[in-house]
């Protein structure tokens, strides 16, 4: 599933990490432009990840990076580039 | 361990004289000798002098003292700053060392060097606050939970209590490990002329330091080297049962097996490098008793033992500086050609009861409890009957 | 494919994520915050030691935070970081452990630290529960609620542990829960470079042992209640005791300057050392 769409803002990427996702949902409830949605594919750990719905939507405030007990949420915004690593693999 | 300038500074003024101080005073003494950095201390009878000295002394010497809450707090206090590389100790007694059992448990396991002083008072609870006695030795050695070996030493003067503090912060360095001096009310509050050295002929043993890399908590030695914090190696210390590296494992018993065997051995195996005893042996071979003390009891014991020898008895003397680990060969050697053992002791037969495991000639515990301690005619009394 | 790898994975001990906390437990996000705090002030882990507990949230600096670490005896952290913050002022000495941890077993050495006013941070994750025994009433659980040890219901009314720490005398004390991350990280920013000591009082869901028992089941379910029971400081001094009886109070409670313990310990010491040399030169 491709999450790189060119965003009228700026090329945003939100990736989810497969290996550490435990499906707890946080993200998909608390992101404030639903941005998320639960996958209806279990991965291969038994979990329902959160796929990326609407990635236009996506402001890049971080509030799921920051908020996602496992760290597993990577976002790269090109607007601040800090010290972002580029990847371009989901976790499946 | 480096003697750093405030501490050499302080320490030649009062090099190379004699004073008439407190048991506690010359412990505390020997503490800043041995390079003691940091205490943590509660007050407590017959221990508060101690922590009243060192309040007073250590900051002169470039050391910091902190009252903490209670006890167990300050046994906390000592551990942590033990791993920023510093020599530490705290002092306390009966119900405090009762609180701290816990913590020492913890420093067994994280192997942190540190030194605790347990000035004996009659107890079981608050007892006879301010009398002495020597109950706690069992207590030393099992104290906390678990299997665990540990060093104790017992002072028998003012003198030893300075001279043998040095040996605990070298005994805690060597092996990384608590050690407890376990004195008793009786020398702690006695006052007795003492020498202190010369602070530059006193020779230090510093703990090993681990190389970048090593483990910290195993490996090839028995003793692992240490790294303190600060040095940049992200060292995990925890009490669960860990891997060589520190990281917890309490799955696999293996690594619980290696860890706390490893932890035994540390002393069990260096058994005959940290025993120190004193013997006083009947030059014709032709003594049929003996009598092992140890402690305060140890003055009046030798003294009943020199007076049934002015009465032409033949007595065997031992004095158990090192309670634990027990000395066991010596023991055992000392009793071969012994019928009988008399061991005063200041507890209902602590000591006894271990010394019966070593030998086999009978055992006889003097006890003395209340407060008081043994007078040379009692345990006098004691050898003529055995004879 | 390599899976994503989160910027801030240096901070953490990466070889063994993923971390054990339970789906949508609060420790985790607890664990995200703290690596973006330290990072975004620019703290070397090297320069840091961090204390923990016993307890899930003591978990959160053993083993996961890379830096130096000292997993230490229940309710003890606060006392063995005096120890190591006396010896290494230097060193940014950090204790995050749990509610029964610091204000239950621990409470004594928490309100002497606060008196004391050591430059020490103390993050108390507080899930209202024991939760790593499986569930046992803390100081923190709100009254009624049905434990492992109240199994018909909890009689005793809880702490508010940050307004205790306040009282006792501490520079800094903010209380947050999971949800106001933001806010949360810009506090522990502030908490680990001001000095004196520093106190947040973390509300954190536990959904295994906490939530469970009062019907909310998910980490999302206990994060909806934290935001909805949240209440601003400012406002919640306008409201009743009535009011504010299920809210959070979150915010700043208190942030002051005092001189800062260690400092002073040092002082003295310092101050000895010189009368002596003094002495002796004369």
């Amino acid at each position: 599933m491709s999450l790189t769409k060119r965003h009228k803002k700026g090329v945003e990427l939100i990736e989810i990490n497969g290996n550490l996702c435990k499906g707890c949902d946080i993200c998909i409830e608390f992101c404030p432009t639903d941005v998320f949605r639960k996958s209806d594919r279990l991965n291969r750990k038994g979990y329902y990840l959160p796929v990326v719905a609407k990635v236009e939507e996506c402001t890049g405030c971080r509030l799921c990076e920051l908020l996602c007990p496992e760290l597993a949420i990577v976002i790269t915004d090109e607007r601040k580039p800090g010290n972002v690593k580029v990847n371009t693999t989901h976790g499946d | 361990m480096v003697i750093n300038e405030s501490r050499r500074q302080y320490l030649d003024r009062l090099g190379g004289k004699t004073y008439f101080i407190l048991g506690d005073e010359a412990c505390a003494y020997g503490a800043i000798y041995a390079g003691c950095g940091f205490f943590a201390g509660y007050p407590i009878t017959p221990t508060s002098e101690v922590a009243e000295l060192m309040a007073m002394e250590l900051p002169k010497a470039g050391g910091v003292c902190i009252q903490m809450e209670d006890e167990l707090a300050s046994m906390a206090a000592i551990i942590g700053a033990s791993w920023t590389g510093a020599r530490t100790m705290t002092a306390t007694s009966g119900p405090g060392f009762s609180l701290i059992q816990e913590n020492i448990g913890y420093a067994v396991m994280t192997e942190t060097p540190c030194v605790i002083v347990n000035v004996q008072r009659s107890g079981p609870s608050t007892g006879q606050a301010t009398k002495p006695a020597q109950g706690d030795v069992m207590q030393a050695r099992w104290g906390t939970h678990g299997d665990h070996d540990i060093i104790a030493l017992s002072p028998n003067s003012a003198q030893e209590c300075f001279d043998l503090m040095l040996d605990c912060f070298d005994l805690a360095d060597v092996y990384r490990t608590p050690v407890i001096m376990l004195m008793d009310g009786e020398v702690g509050h006695l006052r007795e002329s003492i020498t202190m050295p010369e602070a530059s002929s006193i020779k230090h043993t510093s703990r090993k330091k681990a190389r970048p890399g090593e483990d910290v908590f195993g490996g090839q030695e028995l003793v692992p080297g240490m790294i303190h914090y600060g040095e940049g190696w992200n060292v995990h210390v925890t009490g669960s049962t860990h891997l060589p590296n520190g990281m917890r494992d309490v799955s696999t018993p293996r690594v619980h097996d290696d860890l706390i065997r490893r932890i035994y051995r540390k002393i069990d195996e260096n058994r005959e490098k940290i025993v120190r005893i004193e013997t006083d042996i009947d030059d014709n071979g032709r003594a049929r008793v003996g009598v092992i003390s140890y402690g305060a009891t140890a003055r009046p014991a030798y003294g009943a033992v020199r007076l049934a020898r002015a009465q032409s008895k033949n007595v065997d003397f031992l004095r158990l500086i090192t309670i634990w680990p027990f000395a066991r060969k010596q023991v055992a050697q000392f009793a071969e050609d012994l019928d009988i053992i008399l061991v005063p002791e200041m507890n209902l037969g602590q000591m006894s009861r271990e010394i019966e495991r070593f030998v086999d000639c009978e055992v006889v515990s003097v006890s003395k409890i209340g407060g008081v301690s043994h007078s040379v005619d009692e345990i006098h009394k004691a050898i003529m009957e055995a004879i | 494919m390599p899976e994503p790898r989160h910027r801030l994975m240096d901070y953490v001990r990466e070889e063994i994520m993923p971390h054990r906390f339970c789906a949508g437990c609060g420790c985790g996000t607890i664990l995200n915050v703290f690596t973006n705090a330290v990072a975004n002030i620019g703290l070397e882990p090297t320069r840091m030691v961090c204390v923990s507990g016993i307890g899930c949230s003591s978990w959160i600096p053993s083993p996961y935070f890379k830096a130096d670490t000292l997993h230490t005896t229940h309710g003890r952290p606060i006392a063995f970081a005096t120890g190591v913050k006396i010896m290494r002022p230097d060193l940014t000495v950090v204790v995050i452990a749990g509610d029964g941890d610091v204000a239950g077993i621990g409470g004594n050495h928490l309100i002497h630290a606060a008196r004391r006013n050591i430059d020490l941070s103390v993050f108390m994750v507080n899930n209202m529960i024991y939760g790593m025994t499986g569930g046992q009433v803390a100081p923190t659980t709100p009254e009624g609620v049905k434990t492992a040890t109240t199994p018909h219901r909890n009689v005793e009314p809880p702490f508010r542990v940050a307004d205790l720490v306040v009282a006792a005398g501490a520079s800094y004390v903010a209380r947050w829960t999971t949800y106001h991350v933001f806010q949360l990280m810009k506090s522990m920013q502030h908490a680990m470079t001001k000095k004196g000591f520093s106190f947040i009082e973390i509300v954190s869901q536990c959904p295994e042992y906490y939530g469970r028992r009062i019907g909310l089941r998910t980490g999302v379910d206990l994060l909806k209640r934290f935001k909805q029971q949240s209440v601003r400081v400012v406002k919640a001094q306008g409201m009743t005791e009535q009011e504010l009886q299920d809210k959070i109070i979150v915010g700043k409670l208190c942030d002051l300057d005092r001189p800062e313990f260690v400092t002073q310990l040092h002082e003295l010491t310092n101050e000895q050392v010189e009368l002596l040399r003094k002495e002796t030169t004369n």
